[in-house]
């Protein structure tokens, strides 16, 4: 597993510890929603940022007024056909304000990259032999868009009536 | 019609260039079949019994002559000379092979065609009335309106997997001939008192193993904010709809399990925060859309009804023809025209090359160089002059195209059935040639009027069983291909499913037992009364008298 950050290969920083009986005192950690709810407030108090990884039948709406407090928010995708996480990631975007990273986990596909990132995804944990070609390749699929989505381009129909 | 501006070319070549890369990686073994399958899904692209099938869209069942010669190439280069034109108004070949498909995606781009969505959970191909623009009862052309949903539903990157599939259909029409309440969304436009079109929607429709009629989630909302609504709807089901089992992840579960009105609780809930923001249609996108769908420059002509009458007096075939294949035009001296694609014997909706070229000659030379295709799996001229009536019928029947069944009961809708599909539990197509063969006589399908069979080879109900005035499904009886009838369903504005007439019969007695059904109507029928009518009136019990009464089992249940 790599994880692609803003199109680059990264070091993950943050430790996944969500399987885990307990949250070690220090360093980045990734925890469950359920070890959010918690140890809420120990966990905020900590110096060193914290994520948090919701299953895809988890809505954002839970964690809306701690975002603040989020570093990371990581969404599950248990197979690629689920796709509930494309909505969870744009509510998180446009509708709870979150601004930290946004990270797709689980069965993320070349394919489904652009998806992704279109809806807010800037951070992606990869299998594969060459995760940031394939990121790479994911992005020069398209240079047009009939929607607009969390990413901020234009559609092609702001583009038609665009005044000059 | 609509036309690609640099955009729309640019989003579709892309798309192409996408495809071929995924083929390549396929065929070099870098995907497996199982990663591979979403994506060819995505485009149209189905494993089949024997072959590939690409099933390309028409995008609301509007095509060009120069369309329709490229789709002929295609049945020519790539599959068995033919196409067949499906219930979604969109064209399927049967025989492709994987390494063809991205010259003939680079093929069908070139003419402004794909082959995007037209499978896969997602939102397919928007489907309209095949009469849109021209049809006499229009209030509304509902065009527009798809051509924007088709832009905005286009590689939407929050839908692309959606708990199960997702089909949308726009009626601008009082009289719905789009079926649009067995859509996961049904768009019904209305006039207001002031004269301005809104949206009425409907929703959770759909066909399959569980059919539903749609119900009004919204009766009245303006035009510009339909995408908003749209986006809404497909938010909350994207959301909530079930994952767990593909037969409950439809639309249609999720509201019934809801109910309508906590459905639509959601949905308002989440539009309130959509509303007025990026997807409000601005007025320019809508006159820019209007403008492409613009009626063309219509001769001024009188009405020929009386010349035609005389015509069809001296030649009662033509009368017959005028009678059951043409509809009620807009414009003055002007008609519209259904090529029937359900000659006696032929595969339901199939078409051989060299005809697709002949009939785009014939709508070249006698309706302004478009045609459409119907969801019965027929074509339509929208703009024929009524003084080209006969000429034109005398070339289409030349093609064996003329066939006077619109509407009728050997106008029937067929799915690929056993010929073809994998999921099959019978074979649909000799069904319908078995009973198209058993009433030919012209006079008596005019007696019976307007009467629709639908047939389908599974429950998945391709052919709309459920909501043909008769239904045909295909079911497996220990190995044996066996058919249950239904009667009494209906897919327009008073659509309705059909009712179970009783044990399901081997294929040898389906046309016997259409007959009785036929007859018994005859008989029962008072005044003007069209088969649906009689069979509100007195309801399923003669029907199955006529059909199983000299049987045992039909004396056991009376
Ligand atoms: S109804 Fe069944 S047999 Fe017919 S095409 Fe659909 S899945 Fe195949």
């Amino acid at each position: 597993m790599a994880l692609v950050k803003n199109g680059e290969l990264v070091n993950d920083p943050f430790r996944d510890v969500t399987g885990a009986d307990t949250i070690p005192p220090d360093g980045a950690v990734l925890v469950s929603l359920e070890q959010w709810q918690d140890h809420c407030h120990s966990l905020q108090r900590r110096p060193d940022p914290v994520g948090v990884l919701l299953e895809s039948d988890q809505h954002p709406e839970i964690i809306a007024d701690d975002l603040d407090q989020i570093a990371v928010v990581a969404l599950a995708f248990p197979t690629f056909r689920d796709g509930r996480a494309y909505s969870y990631a744009r509510l998180l975007r446009e509708r709870y304000g979150f601004t930290g990273e946004l990270r797709a986990v689980g069965d993320v596909l070349l394919e489904q990259l652009h998806y992704m990132q279109r809806c807010g995804f800037d951070a992606f944990q990869l299998d594969g032999e060459d995760p940031a070609r394939d990121f790479a390749i994911a992005q020069s699929d398209f240079s047009v868009w009939y929607q607009p989505a969390s990413d901020g381009r234009l559609s092609a129909l702001r583009l038609r009536h665009r005044r000059v | 019609m609509y036309r690609y501006d640099e955009f729309d070319h640019r989003l579709v070549n892309e798309r192409v260039a996408q495809f071929r890369r995924q083929v390549a990686r396929r065929l070099d073994g870098e995907l497996t079949e199982d990663q591979f399958k979403p994506l060819r899904l995505m485009n149209g692209l189905y494993l089949q019994l024997h072959a590939y099938m690409l099933r390309v869209n028409v995008p609301y069942g509007v095509l060009s002559t120069r369309q329709l010669r490229k789709l002929a190439m295609i049945a020519r280069r790539y599959d068995r000379d033919y196409g067949h034109f499906t219930t979604r108004q969109n064209i399927q070949y049967n025989w492709v092979s994987l390494e063809d498909t991205p010259d003939i995606l680079a093929a069908l781009a070139e003419v402004e065609m794909t082959a995007m969505q037209s499978s896969g959970n997602c939102v397919r191909n928007i489907t309209a009335d095949q009469y849109a623009g021209r049809a006499a009862d229009e209030l509304e052309d509902p065009r527009v309106w798809c051509e924007l949903i088709r832009q905005y539903s286009l590689l939407n990157p929050e839908f692309a997997y959606l708990p199960r599939k997702f089909k949308i259909a726009v009626t601008g029409s009082p009289n719905d001939r789009a079926a649009v309440a067995v859509h996961d969304i049904g768009l019904r436009m209305h006039h207001d008192d002031n004269g301005r079109a809104g949206f009425e929607v409907l929703v959770g429709g759909g066909q399959g193993r569980t059919p539903v009629i749609g119900r009004t989630i919204r009766d009245w909302i303006e035009p510009e904010h339909i995408l908003s609504y749209i986006e809404a709807i497909l938010r909350v089901y994207n959301l909530y709809g079930r994952r767990d089992n593909i037969y409950k992840a439809r639309i249609k579960i999720l509201v019934n399990a809801l109910g309508i009105d906590k459905f639509r609780e959601l949905v308002e809930t989440e539009w309130a925060a959509l509303r007025g923001g990026e997807l409000t249609i601005p007025e320019e996108e809508i006159e820019r859309i209007e403008r492409y769908f613009a009626p063309p420059a219509w001769e001024t002509l009188f009405d020929q009804g009386e010349a035609m009458r005389a015509q069809a007096a001296a030649e009662p075939e033509f009368g017959a023809w005028l009678e059951a294949n043409t509809a009620a035009h807009k414009a003055p001296g002007y008609m519209i025209v259904n090529l029937s694609l359900k000659a006696t014997g032929h595969e339901p909706g199939d078409l051989d090359a060299d005809r697709m070229d002949r009939v785009a000659d014939l709508a070249d030379r006698f309706s302004l160089g478009e045609l459409r295709v119907s969801h019965r799996q027929n074509l339509v001229f929208a703009d024929v002059r009524q003084q080209d009536a006969l000429e034109l019928w005398r070339a289409l029947r030349e093609l064996g195209l003329a066939t006077p069944n619109i509407g009728k009961l050997t106008d029937m809708i067929a799915c690929p059935g056993l010929d073809y599909c994998a999921l099959a539990n019978a074979r649909s197509i000799p069904v319908a040639q078995d009973i198209s063969r058993h009433f030919t006589a012209v006079d008596k399908l005019h007696a019976i009027g307007d009467l629709t069979i639908n047939i389908s080879g599974c429950m998945n109900a391709c052919g709309h069983h459920h909501v043909g005035n008769i239904g045909i499904l295909g079911v497996d009886k220990q190995g044996q291909e066996f058919f249950q009838l239904t009667l009494g369903g209906a897919s327009d504005q008073h659509a309705a499913l059909g009712d179970r007439l009783g044990r399901a019969l081997p294929q040898a007695e389906v046309p016997a037992a259409i007959e009785r059904i036929v007859d018994c109507y005859l008989d029962l029928r008072a005044a003007d009364e069209t088969f649906l009518d009689t069979y509100r009136r007195v309801g399923i019990k003669p029907f199955k008298a006529a059909v199983y009464d000299d049987t045992a089992e039909v004396r056991r249940v009376a």
